[in-house]
């Protein structure tokens, strides 16, 4: 049996990846392009990444996304971790049910109503929008997708890990700490992974829940497109589109070691 | 659960003079007080009374479900008792997390960490003890010498062969110097050559360190050749205690003859029984059966015979008539190297077993399938049973 790939096949992997690939490649191009207008192609040039970092309103909503991204991760993270936890670990506890479903529930629902709920919360608490109410936002909304990465790994733990601590003289909080988290560091790293790139390119919750003096880097954009697309704007997406990947990629490699390891 | 007395025969192979348990004034190491653990509906120990005694190599043995290995989580603290207590050194443990009990346990599954090496596998206990770092790892250093794993000690546990792990587990769980050692079904994993080997080993190690070990298995063997004492459990009870030779030449029950090695059970009705021997009338042997046995049993009773193949001989030729004498013919034949079994088959349709060792290689007439042959016992061969 011929093993190769028929035309059939290729033919359709260039089309699946010529759908998903092709406007960012036509991106990350143009964003090397000298010419003013965006369509137009006037020779290389790297002079769009230098306007870059001199423009200061970019920078800042730059260092604003990351500060979000970090803490909001590690806030998603922590919590996520405890949820996992509390799901695979305590058993049929009395609500189990309903909390796991109310973990999941964000995974499904429009990101608008999300945005425009925690929106009416902080107004309602009296909490003046700015950067931590993106923070707390993000945390929220990235917080089931660290639940469920953790979850799975934690359920393939194997308890008597635990047990083998804890009957060696370490409490259980210790036992949690020396054992269980090294062998699920793996999730729980590309849990953090997932929370900071869901927040890094996150423009809905980030525009309700945003306020003067911390806006985001998707906003920006989102906000200069609209007065006209700038070749900038395709410096900074072609500068986003390489830490995502490099960062997807290193999660990957850690995962793929591990298992090699194991 | 009555311990029978039988001064007036040695039992099997005695050890050494090591019985504590037969001194009134030696107080127990751990003692179950009609402990009773309940699973939601179910009950997975149902009163269990015992005593261990320090420097004792104890067995629980029982098939699978039959509350041993709960037993063995609720000394180590994994479970609480609903009823009864357990105390430790006349300590009850009640309410005491597994990390305040000085007993550790070695898991079935050896539960080693992955992500430690073998050398900090074993120091993991000593760290929680507090203890200095050169004091761990002088003490690492040892139990991995002792483990004869010297070369290992930064490999991580995937790296090491089932053997290994299973070495590694023991030096874990004896290096911070518990107590008492709780071994879960050790053995399970190895092969058999492997398995043989270590239970020597683990005998030697448990004489040399005087360290009190409670092992729970389902193999027999495993528990007689390791064990001073054995209890047989059923159904989350304790069925009988005793030495594995009474426990196998003893049985106090059909369920005990039966779970521990092959037995032969004839059924029969007492016709005599006058606290020296018993004779028992049954239809499959003409003679009856006649044994040694000094518990008088009410004379009409049902009352079982209980006899190991191996102490059933096999007559190619007629023996003279009298008790203990069946006549069959030859079902099947086991050739297993150093032991035969022969499967007899009784006029009646029932198969018995009957062993021979084979101590020559070669014999004049061998057994043969389909032989009329007649099996005989002597009257201390069998044990009477009641229940």
């Amino acid at each position: 049996m011929r093993r190769g790939l028929t035309a059939f096949n290729r033919v359709s992997l260039l089309f699946g990846f010529g759908f998903l690939y092709l406007p960012i490649f036509l991106l990350v191009v143009y964003s090397f392009n000298a010419s003013q207008l965006v369509t137009v192609w006037g020779g290389f040039s790297t002079r769009w990444y230098a306007s870059l970092f001199r423009n200061e309103q970019l920078l800042d909503a730059v260092w604003v996304t990351f500060r979000v991204g970090l803490i909001s991760a590690t806030v998603a993270t922590i919590l996520g971790t405890f949820a996992a936890v509390a799901l695979v670990r305590a058993g049929r506890f009395k609500g189990r049910t309903l909390f796991s479903g109310l973990v999941y529930a964000p995974l499904v629902m429009p990101e608008v109503v999300l945005g425009l709920s925690l929106l009416l919360l902080f107004v309602a608490f009296g909490l003046p929008r700015g950067f931590w109410t993106v923070v707390i936002g993000h945390a929220t909304v990235t917080l089931c997708y660290a639940t469920v990465v953790i979850q799975a790994r934690l359920a393939a733990f194997d308890r008597q890990l635990e047990e083998a601590a804890r009957d060696l003289g370490c409490p259980p909080f210790k036992a949690f700490f020396l054992v269980t988290l090294p062998n699920i560091a793996p999730a729980v790293a590309a849990a953090w992974m997932l929370a900071f790139t869901l927040s890094l390119d996150d423009l809905v919750i980030a525009s309700f829940t945003s306020g003067p003096g911390a806006t985001t880097l998707p906003m920006r954009i989102y906000s200069q497109v609209r007065l006209g697309v700038n070749p900038e704007i395709n410096a900074v997406s072609t500068l986003l589109i390489g830490l995502v990947a490099t960062g997807v990629i290193a999660a990957y490699l850690m995962q793929l070691r591990r298992r090699q390891d194991a | 659960m009555t311990q029978r007395s039988r001064p007036r025969l040695n039992i099997g192979a005695v050890r050494s003079t090591f019985a504590p348990w037969a001194d009134p004034a030696a107080r127990p190491l751990v003692r179950f007080e009609n402990v009773v653990k309940r699973f939601g509906g179910e009950t997975a120990v149902a009163g269990v009374s015992l005593d261990i005694y320090e420097g004792e190599f104890f067995a629980l043995l029982g098939p699978s479900g039959c509350g041993k290995t709960t037993l063995m989580r609720l000394l180590a603290g994994f479970e609480d008792p609903d009823e009864g207590r357990v105390t430790l050194a006349g300590e009850d443990l009640a309410g005491r997390p597994p990390h305040r009990r000085p007993v550790n346990m070695m898991f079935q599954s050896y539960a080693l960490f992955p992500h430690l090496s073998v050398e900090k596998n074993i120091a993991f206990g000593l760290r929680q003890l507090g203890l200095a770092k050169d004091e761990v790892a002088a003490r690492a250093a040892e139990m991995l010498a002792l483990v004869r794993l010297d070369g290992l000690a930064r490999r991580k546990p995937h790296q090491l062969s089932g053997g290994q792990r299973q070495r590694v587990a023991l030096a874990r769980a004896i290096a911070p110097r518990p107590r008492m050692l709780l071994l879960d079904e050790p053995l399970a994993a190895l092969d058999r050559k492997l398995r043989e080997e270590t239970q020597f080993e683990l005998m030697a190690l448990q004489q040399s360190l005087g360290m009190t070990f409670l092992i729970v298995t389902h193999d027999q063997e495993e528990a007689m050749v390791t064990a001073d004492r054995i209890a047989v459990m059923r159904e989350g009870q304790i069925v009988q205690i005793g030495r594995p030779a009474e426990v196998y030449e003893a049985p106090n029950s059909r369920y005990v003859a039966d779970f521990i090695g092959d037995v032969n059970l004839f059924e029969g009705k007492v016709e005599r029984a006058d606290g020296q021997s018993v004779r028992l009338a049954s239809d499959e042997a003409q003679g009856g059966f006649e044994a040694v046995e000094d518990d008088v049993i009410a004379v009409g009773a049902t009352a079982w015979l209980a006899v190991r193949p191996e102490k059933i001989q096999v007559h190619l030729d007629a023996p003279p008539p009298g008790p203990n004498r069946l006549a069959g013919k030859v079902a099947d034949i086991g050739y297993l190297g150093d032991w035969t079994t022969y499967l007899v088959e009784l006029p009646n349709g029932r198969t018995l077993r009957a062993a021979r060792a084979n101590a020559a290689r070669f014999v004049e007439r061998p057994v043969d399938w389909d032989d009329q042959i007649w099996l005989t016992f002597a009257p201390d061969a069998g044990v009477v049973l009641t229940q």
